[in-house]
């Protein structure tokens, strides 16, 4: 039996027309900008912030605040897309590739763990995080990215769902093996390809 | 067998819009007809649940309005970027149907013959509702636990239930006192500005007396109210704290 | 955007066990904060429900909805006890 439907009740945004081929299944489009959270947002000044490649206890690399802003970055535009549903398209940001950090640094690892300020993790192969297809952000928008939405610095990865582009990231560590991160470990998918729609282990 | 509650069983039924008052220019109280409703207590919540028709969904959380044994009511506040809240307050119609699930909540409740210590309770906006639920059914009961009152909101029209908690502050031995904090109307002689631990100091129960307080509103009014309580002696445990947010609602707008 | 409390879970874990759970009493794994679920910190906007110990901030439970069921992992508490 289906629930009744509540006469005149809308969701707040609906998908632009002509725009339904960048939409993954069963995604729709807002306007906003979500804020998710699994916990408290923290607050690392820039002065305190570094960014490390890791195997296992061994700190490969590191950039400060300052070293990271010197490299080469880049203007991204993105679609990006939620697990909860909501894609949100043409985002702008300012990053620094993952290949150029990747670059510094030798290594055969096949998976990394992003690792973050406050806990959050998140795994992904290193072909998903090479060639391209993935930053570290520190502006949205033409703007510092704010703290709500993972500022200083967020993982982007906008060809996965974006749990993986996790937010406060301090670093990557490099394994050999896929390692399930927070949100993996509760259940969802190891990869998560909107397009595919692997929201869950499993799918 | 949806829409049977069984006491215990939390079920999902269709409730119908009896009627609809407005209590402020941005609050609106929501009588309910409930089936099959089990009864509640004074202090306990509902989730609705909203379809659109392609079958998009969205559930939040309100506090009941009215006392244990009147028809179920809740007072919603419209938030500005609110996606439910605007529904709720501007578009629903009386004899529409609304889906919801309830009482719940065991926590965050007075029971008069349970709960015999002075009564505390501090409001921050709409964190008033279950609140005035619980002094409802302190009146309905015959009730002479000393009940106090301490509600923060903005201005004196941001006031809900101004003239129900007025005559409970004159006729019904409730002190009931608000503090506005962004706009007084000429002359007022009451307080202003957010709870303090100073205001608290001289308004709270003193700890000795084992008063027992109920905190509701947006979630840094609710820390700051309850860490000053326990700053004042009162043992964390006869501190009950329910959160609504920044932004007012439980759950979100 | 501000974290709420074991209260705005009331439905969900009502749901889930079939009784209250806001006046159950859990202790937390991490730093054995003992106290009812109404009064944990709250993460509801996420791809789960994440709820954390006032004290410590470590996970204490998750719940997710997995293909329509509901998931609950409660390794972050050590013990659970319903009043």
């Amino acid at each position: 039996m289906s629930p009744p439907f509540s006469r005149g009740f809308h969701r707040r945004h609906q998908t632009p027309a002509g725009e339904e081929g960048r939409v993954p299944p069963g995604q729709y489009v807002t306007q906003d900008f979500p804020v998710l959270s699994a916990g408290p947002t923290p607050h690392t000044p820039t002065e305190k912030w570094t960014f490390s490649i890791k195997k296992g206890s061994d700190t490969e690399r590191s950039w400060t605040w300052d070293e990271m802003s010197a490299l080469p970055h880049e203007n991204v535009t993105a679609d990006i897309h939620c697990v909860t549903r909501w894609s949100k398209l043409g985002t702008h940001w300012q990053a620094v590739s993952i290949d150029t950090l990747l670059a510094q640094v030798q290594h055969d690892a096949g998976f990394v763990l992003a690792f973050c300020d406050g806990g959050y993790t998140t795994n992904l192969p290193l072909p998903d995080v090479t060639n391209g297809q993935a930053w570290v952000a520190f502006g949205y928008d033409g703007a510092p990215l704010p703290p709500e939405h993972g500022g200083p610095a967020r993982l982007l990865v906008p060809h996965l769902y974006f749990w993986k582009s996790a937010k406060w990231v301090r670093g990557l560590e490099l394994l050999d093996h896929d390692e399930p991160g927070f949100w993996e470990t509760y259940g969802y998918n190891m990869y998560g390809d909107p397009w595919k729609e692997q929201r869950y282990a499993g799918d | 067998m949806e829409g049977t509650a069984v006491r215990g069983r939390l079920t999902w039924q269709t409730a119908t819009v009896s009627q609809l008052v407005d209590e402020t220019a941005t609050v609106r109280t929501i009588d309910l007809q409930v089936p099959d409703w089990a009864g509640h207590q004074a202090g306990q919540h509902l989730d609705i649940r909203l379809t659109a028709d392609d079958g998009y969904r969205a559930e939040r959380s309100y506090s009941i309005a009215s006392a244990p044994g009147e028809p179920v009511a809740i007072t919603v506040e419209r938030l500005e970027d609110g996606e439910v809240s605007p529904y709720l307050t501007e578009d629903l119609r009386q004899g529409d149907q609304l889906e919801l699930r309830g009482p719940i909540g065991l926590y965050f409740t007075w029971e008069p013959a349970r709960d015999t210590s002075p009564l505390l309770l501090l409001a921050g906006g709409s964190g008033v509702v279950p609140l005035r639920a619980i002094l409802r059914y302190r009146e309905r009961t015959g009730s002479t636990t000393p009940a106090r009152l301490l509600y923060s909101a903005r201005s004196l029209p941001d006031v809900i239930y101004h003239d129900e908690l007025d005559h409970y502050n004159q006729d019904r031995g409730v002190d009931v006192i608000y503090t506005l904090t962004r706009q007084q109307p000429p002359g007022w002689t009451g307080r202003t500005g957010r709870v303090t631990a100073a205001m608290l100091t001289d308004i709270a129960w003193p700890a000795s007396q084992n008063p027992l307080a109920f905190v509701c509103g947006p979630t840094s009014f609710v820390e700051a109210v309850a860490n000053a309580l326990v700053g004042l002696g009162y043992p964390p445990g006869r501190v009950k704290t329910e959160r609504f947010g920044a932004t007012g609602a439980p759950g979100g707008p | 955007m501000d974290a709420l409390d074991g209260n705005a879970i009331g439905g969900l874990l009502q749901e889930v066990f079939g009784a209250d759970m806001t006046a159950a009493v859990g202790t937390c794994a991490f730093c054995g904060r003992v106290g009812p679920v109404a009064e944990t910190v709250v993460y509801l906007r996420a791809p789960g429900t994440v709820v954390r110990c006032r004290t410590c901030s470590n996970v204490l439970i998750v719940v997710t909805e997995v293909r329509g069921r509901k998931c609950v992992d409660l390794r972050g508490l050590a013990a659970l006890a319903a009043s």
